[in-house]
């Protein structure tokens, strides 16, 4: 099979272009700017709709997410998973409702963002291009949960085999050429918003503060010689 | 014993003139940034009042602090489950309107304004939005009194307050009021480093200074609802909390903080306490009732030598123990105990002290005489007007012993010096006051004089920070050669 040029393009090289961006631009950031890393967070100025944007939109997008890792890492399991119609059912049915609350909260976030003019002050073009391609992509996401159904099935079929071929470093498209439209947009949005990560308030994602879970309430530092005894409390 | 050092301050309400000079101070040095404005890292409330932000005492709403939950000490903003789902959004965040939007004057406009029937005017200006604001509140607006029924009928020390004591506190003429400064309290258990998901919230080891690192900060905003005296506050405009840093260039050169230099009235002091860090997590857990005196017995004796020599195993230099001989703090908190810590049923067991205020001399006048109608010249302090239970409430975890010592030994140290100073009072009714007050007469001096006749190295008695001892002093100055370039460094810039 020879797949049509632009597809070669979205699907064998762009990704690849995006994570390397990625991964270079974020340890860059990270290390040589600092400060920059930061959720930016707006529940300061704004605290009453704050709510029914940002948590709706979190929780639904993280579950949402972990429907597609969970399809990447454990197709079989999944497979096995919806072989009963009516769990299929069901696995379909959270996933739409997720997305619904992502795309909820989401639009919460933007109409906040543009009705409050304290927001305005700390709103960087950035995150107009971050709220339109999250938009784009939930709504697609959505639509495909929707129009394409059982995606939870195909997905684990078809596309898990092709990112894995992008990861072994050979991708194999033909996975992807027959794919709809809009599924393909969807593929090419998600390795566009991976490369655009670094470049925006994304990068709080990399900073998620996990060893917060296991830490000792308080933190000492010395910067005197007990340090190098590696004391602290 | 586990000895650590810690700049330590004691505030002494009983001078304090409410005239604010530390607030300028501190805010011209440190909080004249973008996404600052609104930050008071020192203020000065009235008291009673609703304070900054408004009513940042009730933690019902605000839930600050530490709990004692099935025995366990726990913060009371959130369980540790409940960090990674509030970093989305904290319900118990204050959001600038519980503070207030601060605001600049479009002076221009009184030159520019072109000619018209009308003075022009110069009208406030929101410092958030750049926009034509109404000034609905501000970082004092209830200085004074100002508003009382409104804002200091709804101070939450009022809770255990009869409605007599109420009234009689807000009676014409019996009108009772103080300040009450307030800064980081630095303390031994901070809610906010507690609460920091980042890490980036720390406590130096070498002088117990709490401190906010501004590049591991993410801006999740824990600790602001997890402090409970709301001093570590969020820079909208950066996106990362700051907090008052104790002006540490400045004390690690010897000079005092910045809202310390400029007080006026002479209120603050400043110096070393030694404590013990074993005893923190079985200290903060204690009953209410209980706290003050423990919180007491953690602060150890710089002149014990089996303190001495715990303190050298520790490191701790021996200019650091001088200082903390000569500290003007352990002097009011352990060895006269009439410093008390603010609200310590918070648990973070603050390291900032106040000697609590005798309120006016209780006295009438009648046709333009003022006449005073107690035998011992001054009022008893049980009939204070401001009532015990309301500064009780402040700084005694809701019980008065402590207060009422505080008070009484205040009370005597200036009969003392009445009897000696006017003589108008019998000598013996100034000792049984200082009987009465568990002090003696070389006590009372010693007090008289580090209130009275304080000098500013009697103040402030700043341990030395030996810098040079610091780690990056340890490291081989050539490593870095020709590897780290010139440097440059960047601006606190906001991220995309």
């Amino acid at each position: 099979m020879n797949p049509a040029y632009p597809d070669t393009f979205l699907f064998a090289i762009f990704p690849y272009v995006a994570l390397a961006v990625c991964a270079i631009e974020s340890l860059r950031r990270y290390y040589a700017q600092p400060f920059t890393y930061s959720s930016l967070s707006s529940q300061f100025l704004e605290n009453q709709y704050h709510f029914w944007g940002i948590v709706p939109f979190h929780f639904g997008l993280m579950a949402v997410l972990a429907g597609h890792l969970a399809a990447f890492f454990v197709p079989r399991t999944l497979l096995l998973w919806n072989s009963v119609p009516a769990r299929l059912y069901l696995l379909e049915a959270t996933g739409f409702i997720f997305a619904l609350l992502a795309l909820i909260g989401l639009t919460n976030l933007i109409v906040r963002r543009i009705t409050e003019p304290a927001l305005r002050v700390v709103t960087t073009p950035m995150d107009w291009v971050v709220l339109a391609l999250l938009a784009g992509q939930i709504s697609l996401g959505a639509y495909i949960a929707l129009f394409r159904p059982w995606g939870s099935s195909w997905f684990a079929a078809s596309l898990t085999p092709y990112l894995w071929s992008l990861l072994k470093l050979s991708p194999d498209l033909s996975y992807v050429a027959t794919m709809p439209l809009t599924v393909k947009l969807h593929i090419t949005g998600a390795f566009a918003l991976a490369g655009l990560l670094p470049f925006t308030r994304l990068v709080h994602l990399l900073v998620m503060p996990l060893p917060y879970l296991w830490r000792r309430p308080q933190v000492v530092r010395w910067t005197g010689p007990r340090r190098i005894q590696g004391a602290s409390l | 014993m586990d000895v650590r050092s810690q700049i330590s301050m004691v505030f002494h309400l009983d001078k304090c003139i409410g005239c604010h000079t530390c607030s300028i101070a501190c805010k011209n040095i440190w909080t004249d940034r973008g996404g600052t404005e609104y930050m008071w890292w020192n203020n000065v409330e009235t008291k009673p009042g609703t304070g900054y932000p408004t009513r940042w005492e009730d933690q019902e709403s605000y839930r600050g602090g530490w709990e004692v939950k099935d025995g366990e000490l726990r913060l009371k903003s959130m369980s540790k489950a409940r960090s990674l789902t509030d970093l989305f959004h904290h319900p118990s965040q204050p959001a600038l309107d519980e503070y207030y939007e601060p605001w600049t004057y479009d002076y221009q406009n009184l030159f520019n304004a072109p000619e018209g029937d009308d003075q022009p005017t110069a009208r406030p200006v929101s410092m958030v939005t750049g926009r034509h604001t109404e000034i609905k509140a501000g970082p004092n607006w209830d200085d004074d009194l100002g508003g009382s029924p409104v804002y200091a009928a709804n101070d939450p020390n009022f809770s255990n307050l009869n409605d007599e004591q109420r009234a009689q506190l807000f009676a014409v003429e019996r009108l009772a009021m103080f300040y009450f400064p307030r800064i980081c309290n630095h303390c031994l258990n901070p809610g906010c480093v507690a609460a920091c998901p980042s890490g980036a919230l720390h406590k130096r080891g070498e002088d117990g200074i709490v401190l906010l690192d501004q590049t591991r900060c993410r801006g999740w905003r824990a600790c602001v609802p997890a402090c409970p005296y709301k001093k570590t506050f969020y820079n909208w405009k950066t996106g990362k909390s700051e907090k008052c840093i104790l002006c540490f260039p400045r004390v690690e050169t010897g000079q005092a903080p910045a809202c310390f230099h400029s007080c006026v009235g002479r209120i603050r002091y400043l110096g070393v306490l030694l404590y013990d860090a074993d005893k923190l997590e079985l200290t903060a857990s204690l009953p209410d009732e209980e706290l003050i005196e423990a919180h007491r017995d953690m602060i150890l004796d710089p002149n014990d030598p089996a303190v001495i020599a715990a303190a050298r195993r520790n490191g701790i230099h021996d200019s650091v123990m001088e200082s903390a001989r000569k500290s003007p703090v352990y002097q009011f908190v352990k060895v006269w105990k009439i410093a008390l810590p603010p609200h310590i049923e918070y648990r973070t067991l603050p390291m900032l002290f106040y000697v609590p205020p005798l309120s006016p001399v209780l006295s009438s006048k009648s046709e333009g005489v003022i006449k005073n109608e107690t035998e011992t010249l001054f009022h008893e302090v049980d009939n204070a007007r401001a009532p015990l239970a309301y500064l009780a409430r402040l700084f005694g975890a809701g019980h008065a012993a402590k207060v009422r010592y505080a008070l009484k030994k205040e009370l005597a140290v200036r009969l003392h010096r009445r009897a000696l100073e006017v003589g108008d009072l019998d000598r013996a009714a100034a000792d049984r006051a200082l009987l009465e007050a568990d002090c003696t007469a070389q006590e009372a001096e010693a007090i008289y004089k580090l209130t009275a006749l304080c000098t500013f190295d009697d103040r402030f008695v700043i341990p030395p920070s030996h810098r040079e001892m610091a780690i990056e002093m340890l490291e081989d100055p050539q490593e870095r050669k020709q590897a780290a370039g010139f440097g440059f460094l960047a601006g606190p810039r906001r991220g995309a």
